[in-house]
Parts: C-alpha cells; sequence; structure tokens
C-alpha cells in the first residue's frame, strides 16, 4: 500500500500509443515493496505489455488477494478499478466480476502463499471452471510480510534464510494450471522482461483461463545461498522452451531476435502468439506432454519457462452460461423484471 | 385383535383437525401426501401443511403433518386428530401423539396386538399392502400406488369431495398422461375399500368453504427466488446446504422461465455453484462491484465460512444480498429442523465492529416482497443485507396472499456516478458523504478513462478511498458507516402492529415464521380476557417504531424460536431498553413454534406475575425453561 502518490509531472515528450497514452498513464501509485524485489518488476512488465497493447487503462479491472503481490495493483494501471480483497479469495472475487461484466479484462494478481496455500481450492476451482482471466502468481517461495516463513510452493530441500530446511512437497501451480484445464499457461522470470511482457501480453488478450507463474525473488527472505528461487539459482536453472512474440493485427510487438523455429498460434481476437521454438522437443500445444515435461525437469532440478501451453480456441465460463455478449451489469428493468402480468400468472400456477 | 374399533369418545370437527402422515424417507409418499393438502384447498377450506423429514435420502422416518383449518390459522398446532401410520419404524410415538378421542389410520395387512393400540384412539385398520399385492404387480408400483389408495381411504373418511382430488390427479400428471388413468384409479380403489369396510365417515370433516380465496400456495424458497428474479438479481453464487438448496435451484427454473431470450436463446443470468460458501460469497462480492445485482443462499454453517468476507462488504461498502434460511445449530445441529438462530451471528457477522441489515419475512408473500426489496436496499446502503427465512417458512408450501407488482416500480440502482456525471464535473470521492446521510457514491469500473476509477481494499482507507493508517481517518469512516446504518432503520420495512381488544401494557414482541402462531396465540389470549399486544419486527436495524412501542408497555414477552433470546439480546442491545422488561419466552426443538406453547408460557407468565404488578418481569435476564415439545 502506498502512502505517496507519484508526481504528475510528465516529460513533455513522452513517447504514446496509439491512443494518444503516455507510458506514465498505465503506472500507479510509488510501490512501497522493499527495493529491488521482483514484483516491483512484474509490475513494470504490466504497464509495458498495457501500453503496447493499446487497451486503454480503465478497461481492465485488476483484483489481488493478500501478501506482498497482492499489493501491487496499487503500483500499475492508476485509472483502472482495484480490488484489494481478501487472503486466498481474489479467484472468487475475479469469478463474480467476470460474471458481471464480460467486457472488460480481468488481472488478478497474486502469490505463491495466496494461491497455492489458504486459496488453493479457489485458485483451482477458477482455473476448471474457465473463468477468463489473466492469473498472475508473483512466486518467490516465501511468506514477505510476516517474515520469512516457507510458502507451499518451495522446493523440497531448499533452505529458508535461518537455515531451515524444507521438508514438504512444493506445488508447481503451472503444472496444476495445465491439469486443472487452464487454455493459456506460462512460465516467467521477473529477472526476464522481455521474456514476461509477451507472456503478460498473450494471457491478458486470450480469452479463456491464463495462469502465468512468474518466479520472482525475494530480496529481503530468499535470495541466499540453498534457495531454488533466489536470482541466481533461478538465472542457473531457467530452462526456456521457447521465445515469445506478440503480435495484435499487423503490428509486431518485437522483443527479442532469436534463431530456431517458428510456431504461429493465431488467437480469437485475431492476435498473434509467435512463438520460438528454443527447446526441439517441447510442443506448447500438447497439454498432457508439457505436464510431464514439467515433472521430468522438475526432477532435474531445472526451472522451464516460456509459453508452456495455449489452446488457440478456448472456451469459458460465460460460454458454458450462455450469457449475453455484454455485460450482465448493463441489463436494464426491462430485461429483468419480468412485470405484474407474468407475476398474475405464477400466481394463477399456485391455486 | 380387530383392525378396526371404536373408542368411546370420538373426536368431532369441521374444517378444524390435524391429520399426520408417518412415512418412510423415499417411499414416494410426498406427492401424495401434498395432493391431499392440495385437495383441502380446492375444497376452499385453508391448510397449513409441514413436512417434518430426516437428514437422509432413503430409509429413515419422515412426516407430514396438515392442519386443516377453516379459520385460517397457519402456524403449527401441536398434537394430532388423525394419525396415518406407514411407518412401524415410529409406531409408539406416533401413538402416542395422538389426542384422546383421536384416529388411527394403518396398515393392517399384518396383526399386531392390543398392547400396539390405544383405547381412547379409534382404530382404522385397512389392508394396504394386501389390496396393492392384489392389485399390481411390479413392486415399485405396488409401493407408490399404496401411497394414492390411502388418500383414496382417507377421502372416504374425511368425506372429501372425490371430483375434487381426481381433477387435481389430472393437473398433476399433465403432460404424463398415461399416468392419470392409473392413478385415479388407484384413488377409487382406496376409498371404495375404505367404504365397504368402514361403512361411514368420521368425525373429522372436510366440508367444501370459501375461505382460501385468491391466495396462493408456494414454498418460502421459491417465493424468495422469484423476488431475487423481480429484484433484478443476474448472479447467483451458492453452494448446496439444507435447508436453502431449493431456494437457488427455484431461481435457476424462474430464470429459464422468465430470463432467456427467445430470439438468440441468451441466458440474462448467471448461477454458479461454487466450491464452499467462500467462494459464493467472494463471487456475490465481485459481481456487486462490478454492478450485477448479486446474491447467495445458504444457511447458518455457510454464514460462519462467509464470516471474513461480511466484514470485507461491510467495511468496502460493496452489496450483497444473501438468504439464510436457518435451521438448528449450533455447528450441524439439526439440518433438516427449524430455529431462528442466527439472527446474532448475522446482525454482527464478521470480526471487528460490524453490523449488518436483516429483513424477517413472515412467509412466502414476504419471503417474495423482501427477496426483491432486499436488492433495492443492497444497492441503496451499499453494505450487505440479509433475508431470515428459516426452515419453516423455506421448505413447507404455505397459503399467503398473492404476489403483487406494481408496474410503475423501479428498481433503484442506489447512488452510481456515470461517465456523463464525471464528465459534468461530478467530484467524485468514494467515500465521501455528500448528502449527510453515510451513504457515498460508486462508480462501476470501466466507467471513465481518466475519472472515478478507485482501489476497493478491506483495510483502512480515507474518503478518496487511499490506504491509510491514520486514526482520525479510520474514526472518520467507521462512525459514517454507524450513521450509514442509522440511515436503513426507517428503510427497512416497518413493524407490525396487533393492537389487544382492550388497552394494554403488556405486549408480545416476534418475527419471521412465529408469526401466524403468535397471531393465534394473541387471539387465543384475547378469547380468554387476556389483554396483550403484539408488535411484528420485520428488519434490523430497528425502525423507531420498535423502540416507541416497547416504551408504551412494561413488560414485554420476546417469542423466538432459539435458546438465547437472540432477538431480545438485540434490542436491549442495540436501543438501551431495560432488560427487565422484556421477558424470553423460546421454543428451540426444532419443531415449528406452535399457538398452544406461545398461550400457554404467556399465560402462566401473566398468572405468576398477577398480584404484583409492580415485580419486574421474573425471567428477564435469564433462560427460560419454556421449551414444550410436540
Amino acid at each position: 500500500m502506498s502512502f505517496l502518490p507519484k508526481p504528475k509531472l510528465h516529460h513533455p515528450q513522452l513517447p504514446t500509443n496509439k491512443l494518444g497514452y503516455t507510458r506514465r498513464d498505465y503506472e500507479g501509485t510509488i510501490s512501497t515493496l522493499c527495493a529491488g524485489c521482483g514484483h516491483d518488476s512484474i509490475s513494470a512488465a504490466i504497464v509495458q505489455a498495457v501500453f503496447e497493447l493499446e487497451i486503454e487503462p480503465h478497461r481492465i479491472a485488476k483484483l489481488s488477494g493478500i501478501g506482498c503481490s497482492s499489493k501491487t495493483p496499487n503500483y500499475f494501471l492508476n485509472p483502472a478499478h482495484g480490488f484489494n480483497s481478501v487472503h486466498g479469495r481474489m479467484p472468487s472475487v475475479a469469478t463474480g466480476a467476470n460474471l458481471a461484466n464480460r467486457e472488460l479484462i480481468y488481472l488478478g494478481v497474486s502469490g505463491d502463499g495466496d494461491s497455492a496455500s489458504i486459496g488453493f481450492g479457489q485458485f483451482a476451482h477458477a482455473m476448471r471452471r474457465g473463468v477468463d482471466m489473466c492469473y498472475i502468481v508473483e512466486n518467490n517461495g516465501v511468506y514477505g510480510l510476516t517474515k520469512g516463513q516457507f510458502s507451499a510452493t518451495a522446493d523440497r530441500g531448499s533452505k529458508s534464510k535461518k537455515g531451515a530446511v524444507n521438508a514438504d512437497e512444493g506445488i508447481d501451480l503451472a503444472q496444476m494450471a495445465l491439469s486443472l484445464g487452464a487454455t493459456y499457461v506460462g512460465r516467467g522470470f521477473s529477472g526476464d522482461k522481455a521474456q514476461l511482457v509477451p507472456l503478460i501480453q498473450g494471457a491478458l488478450l486470450h480469452r479463456g483461463p491464463a495462469l502465468l507463474d512468474v518466479i520472482s525473488p525475494c530480496v529481503a527472505f530468499n535470495n541466499h545461498e540453498g534457495s531454488t528461487r533466489s536470482f541466481d539459482w533461478v538465472r542457473a536453472h531457467n530452462e526456456a522452451v521457447n521465445q515469445l512474440d506478440f503480435i495484435v493485427g499487423r503490428d509486431e510487438i518485437v522483443h527479442a531476435q532469436e534463431p530456431g523455429t517458428v510456431d504461429e498460434v493465431t488467437q480469437h481476437d485475431g492476435s498473434v502468439l509467435r512463438l520460438r521454438k528454443l527447446a526441439p522437443d517441447y510442443d506448447a500445444h500438447d497439454r498432457d506432454g508439457a505436464i510431464a515435461y514439467l515433472a521430468a525437469a522438475r526432477r532435474a532440478g531445472e526451472i522451464v519457462t516460456g509459453l508452456l501451453f495455449v489452446d488457440p480456441e478456448p472456451s469459458d465460463l460465460h460460454s458454458a452460461l450462455r450469457t449475453p455478449a455484454t455485460g450482465l451489469n448493463r441489463l436494464g428493468d426491462a430485461e429483468l423484471v419480468p412485470g405484474p402480468a407474468a407475476l398474475e400468472a405464477v400466481n394463477g400456477s399456485l391455486r | 385383535m380387530p383392525s378396526s374399533r371404536l373408542a368411546d369418545h370420538k373426536l368431532a370437527a369441521v374444517n378444524d383437525f390435524v391429520v399426520k402422515f408417518a412415512n418412510v424417507n423415499g417411499s414416494g409418499s410426498a406427492s401424495a401426501n401434498a395432493l391431499f393438502a392440495k385437495a383441502i384447498l380446492r375444497m376452499g377450506v385453508p391448510c397449513a401443511p409441514r413436512n417434518i423429514f430426516p437428514s437422509n435420502i432413503q430409509g429413515l422416518p419422515t412426516w407430514y403433518e396438515v392442519r386443516v383449518t377453516e379459520a385460517g390459522w397457519l402456524g403449527a398446532r401441536g398434537g394430532v386428530d388423525l394419525m396415518v401410520q406407514m411407518n412401524p419404524q415410529t409406531w409408539d410415538k406416533d401413538l402416542a401423539a395422538i389426542e384422546p378421542g383421536g384416529y388411527l389410520f394403518y396398515d393392517s395387512t399384518r396383526a399386531l396386538p392390543r398392547s400396539k393400540f390405544r383405547d381412547d384412539v379409534t382404530t382404522l385398520g385397512l389392508p394396504l399392502t394386501e389390496i396393492c399385492n392384489a392389485a399390481y404387480k411390479d413392486p415399485r408400483q405396488r409401493q407408490l400406488f399404496k401411497n394414492i389408495v390411502y388418500v383414496g381411504a382417507l377421502s372416504f373418511l374425511l368425506s372429501m369431495d372425490a371430483d375434487t382430488v381426481e381433477t387435481l390427479i389430472a393437473e398433476q400428471f399433465k403432460g404424463k398422461d398415461k399416468l392419470i388413468a392409473p392413478n385415479v384409479e388407484a384413488f377409487r380403489l382406496g376409498r371404495e375399500r375404505a367404504k365397504e369396510t368402514f361403512g361411514e365417515p368420521i368425525g373429522l370433516i372436510v366440508r367444501k368453504s370459501d375461505q382460501v380465496g385468491d391466495k396462493i400456495f408456494v414454498e418460502g424458497n421459491a417465493a424468495a427466488a422469484l423476488g431475487a428474479v423481480y429484484g433484478g438479481a443476474t448472479v447467483c453464487a451458492w453452494y448446496p446446504i439444507t435447508p436453502s438448496t431449493s431456494l437457488a435451484e427455484a431461481f435457476q427454473r424462474w430464470c429459464r422461465k422468465f430470463r432467456v431470450d427467445s430470439a438468440t436463446g441468451d441466458q440474462r443470468f448467471a448461477i454458479v455453484q461454487a466450491e464452499d460458501e467462500l467462494a459464493s460469497i467472494g463471487m456475490v462480492l465481485g459481481a456487486a462491484w462490478n454492478g450485477a445485482r448479486a446474491f447467495t443462499s445458504t444457511s447458518g454453517p455457510g454464514i460462519s465460512l462467509m464470516s471474513e468476507f461480511l466484514g470485507l462488504a461491510y467495511f468496502a461498502e460493496i452489496p450483497a444480498v444473501l438468504f439464510n434460511v436457518q435451521r438448528a445449530g449450533p455447528s450441524t445441529g439439526m439440518p433438516t429442523r427449524t430455529q431462528q438462530c442466527d439472527v446474532l451471528a448475522c446482525a454482527y457477522a464478521s470480526h471487528g465492529d460490524t453490523k449488518h441489515v436483516l429483513l424477517f419475512p413472515e412467509d412466502p408473500y414476504e419471503a417474495f416482497e423482501f427477496g426483491a426489496q432486499a436488492f433495492d436496499l443492497a444497492d441503496r446502503l451499499q453494505t450487505p443485507v440479509f433475508v431470515m427465512l428459516d426452515l419453516d417458512i423455506g421448505m413447507n408450501e404455505r397459503l399467503c396472499a398473492p404476489f403483487k407488482w406494481d408496474a410503475s416500480r423501479k428498481l433503484d440502482r442506489g447512488k452510481v456516478v456515470t461517465a456523463e456525471m464525471l464528465e459534468a464535473g461530478f467530484e467524485f470521492g468514494r467515500y465521501l458523504d455528500v448528502d449527510g446521510d453515510g451513504i457515498a457514491y460508486r462508480t462501476y469500473p470501466g466507467t471513465h478513462p481518466t475519472k472515478g476509477a478507485y482501489f476497493t481494499r478491506g483495510s483502512s482507507h480515507d474518503r478518496y478511498a487511499r490506504y491509510t493508517e491514520d486514526g482520525a481517518a479510520y474514526v472518520d469512516s467507521v462512525e459514517r458507516l454507524l450513521k450509514k446504518h442509522a440511515t436503513a432503520r426507517n428503510l427497512v420495512p416497518a413493524p407490525v402492529v396487533i393492537d389487544a381488544p382492550h388497552p394494554t401494557r403488556t405486549g408480545a414482541l416476534f418475527y419471521g415464521s412465529t408469526a401466524p402462531a403468535m397471531r393465534e396465540a394473541l387471539a387465543m389470549l384475547g378469547g380468554a380476557g387476556l389483554q396483550v399486544d403484539g408488535l411484528r419486527v420485520r428488519g434490523f436495524p430497528f425502525a423507531d417504531e420498535v423502540k416507541a412501542w416497547i416504551e408504551r408497555h412494561d413488560q414485554i414477552f420476546v417469542v423466538e424460536q432459539n435458546r438465547d433470546g437472540q432477538l431480545r439480546t438485540l434490542l436491549t442491545a442495540e436501543l438501551g431498553i431495560n432488560p427487565a422488561k422484556l421477558v424470553s419466552l423460546v421454543h428451540f426443538d426444532g419443531s415449528p413454534i406452535t399457538a398452544r406453547f406461545i398461550h400457554g408460557a404467556i399465560s402462566n407468565e401473566i398468572a405468576r406475575d398477577s398480584g404484583h404488578p409492580s415485580q419486574p418481569a421474573r425471567r428477564a435476564g435469564g433462560w427460560t425453561p419454556a421449551f414444550v415439545g410436540d
């Protein structure tokens, strides 16, 4: 939570996107997280992603639970409505919000404590229900606000700052999301913005449940030797299976030029995901294969990143519920209230 | 032992008696029993049926009680005049419940020893199993038609009109026409065999009358769900729990009827069976925050689970409607038995200082009316609103006034700032008390590109929704919530006064499903020359009239269906009433409260206190061991 608004002075020649917004228009208040926190890099990636996508910031609703990561919606997209809910319950609030108005884009931000422990059930059910949202887990393997307890995503055998060894199995949220039916699953690293920004862009425009597990080292409590979520460890064990470029219409947003095979995936809204394969044997259209690949890499101590799975023709909760294309919150009395004559008929049937 | 035997004294009554059916759960008796009740209504005679059922799908005992009441007393009466005994498991208890001079109708296929009967009860045995075994080959048919056969027999014994029943059978199986003829045959079979066996009807008579009029017959849960449709609800998130499940299911049925676009097939509603109650209320808040009308239906255990979110809704000021169909607690308690035991849990749900808005409907008519109104109140007050039903109202079909809807009625969305208002320079502060009523203005997400966005949070915030840990700002916001709650006082339904024939300073205060028994008890007290005024509370926070009425009386019986006198506690805590004035009379064994109980308890209290008029109520503040079983 920030006590400090950002100064409103803008450089007069800040570049604008097609809508006439500068990058500053997508920012939030000043972060109160620790200097060097991975979460701030993710916030910056969100700002860049939405600015480049040329989405009006108020068309996004940002929701979160409780914890360091859940504070971050305050630090990006100031013109958007935000909802900092209760611990582990962001998915249900996002589900309800999405039911009320399918015309906005829903960005949920959570942490590993919020989503893998207290909110594990809600995380799972939002995925399996097919809530159309971009669900970002800022995953650092540790409880920051309460000072350094292991979270449920911490790897078995990893060491806490105080030297305790984690005896419990770690939960891989990307693997979970895959088995629960998420139609867009990616893993990024807060230290690799070039990889992360297009992953977020694809997830925001994906019309189904999209999960991004973003490894985001905690500089205060989980950046030491023996941790498997430290900057050094993640850099050394990061195995990117592909490099994603995200294309809206014909305007290509190029983040990196890497050689490799190219796989173009056109999403429902016409946007194109251009995947450059880095791991030759990895197929981002094979859900079961992805699950197996993640499991094998995990045994080998590697952290697989990239766009792990995408279904270009997803369905979502609204298609199952057959709701109208416009938001339910826009329906007026005439469309909602059956009126006195209908009630008289009901009365007649109850005699 | 002859299967039929006449007692010396036999009850005789026209349109004023109680029939109770003792059945086995899952034996298909429910529709036959409902047919019986509905036939009485069709004869123009009011009746009040009640299910008494176990938390079980098949095999355990279940009862269906029909109070036939020309006078229109729809509360449970207590006692049984005619027991229809179809379940040997509960024979002894059922036999004991029959009033002296009453009747026992049973399946006499198997002979029973004399010790299984009572001398003061007329025994009416009909070999139902034998009759059905002879008439039907299929075992399932033997069972199902046995129920219709006994309805036929009862129609003879109670002098009911056969045509009325046969017309109803035809209506009930409309669309499955093949079933009409065999059911009518079974009905006639029972009626004829009863005539052959017993010769003449008994002294309990259903005689055609005109006391039903245009009243309707409906379950409270179905009525509340229809209220939600009329109240403009579009999002329902729920988790199955007895006795509230049928409310969400009814909402689905009404929506399929009224909210499907016939041209496109689009459904103007979204119903989600959530993973638990935590998620149900979370979805409701997300939807309501985003401008849709949303509700959940639940019961006590669900309220406990929702408590954390309810504090958020109260503090962040998010509308929500909760239908709480109460059942006997604490914990799992008696899930299929009724109580009014969540009054305090709902009034103060969640940690920290919280106060919520409660509505207390008395019957399906008010369940519909308050069900619709709750959505206006929630939007107007931007806070959770609880519609406090209970199993007795929710899961029983009840005769009530027909639903009404004024064509000019508009949904009240409350204080919502639009893009146009923002463009015109409206100064938006999410928690600014612009109008002095404690209610601030809100915007829906996505309203305007640059104005009107705010951050919703359960942590302390200032008038512009900014995070703050400043003590003065915190006090400012929670005191405004108190002011808002005070505003709610006169927005909730006003109390209903029932004056005694003569002026009195003794009163009885009650709410919800206690109402029908209470009205009858007040009439009984008046008939006995005891003057007692009545006040039916319909909302919390309490309207000013509640306090004024209490002040006009010296002794007030607070009659409710929980152990601890929860409404009494709420009255003393919120209105600063001297607790000595409020005598708690409570009925909490899980069966619906009866006029007999209330009449007896109040008569006793008045008798005890007579001669000591200046003495304060003796039981004030203490527990009243006033339980009377049926």
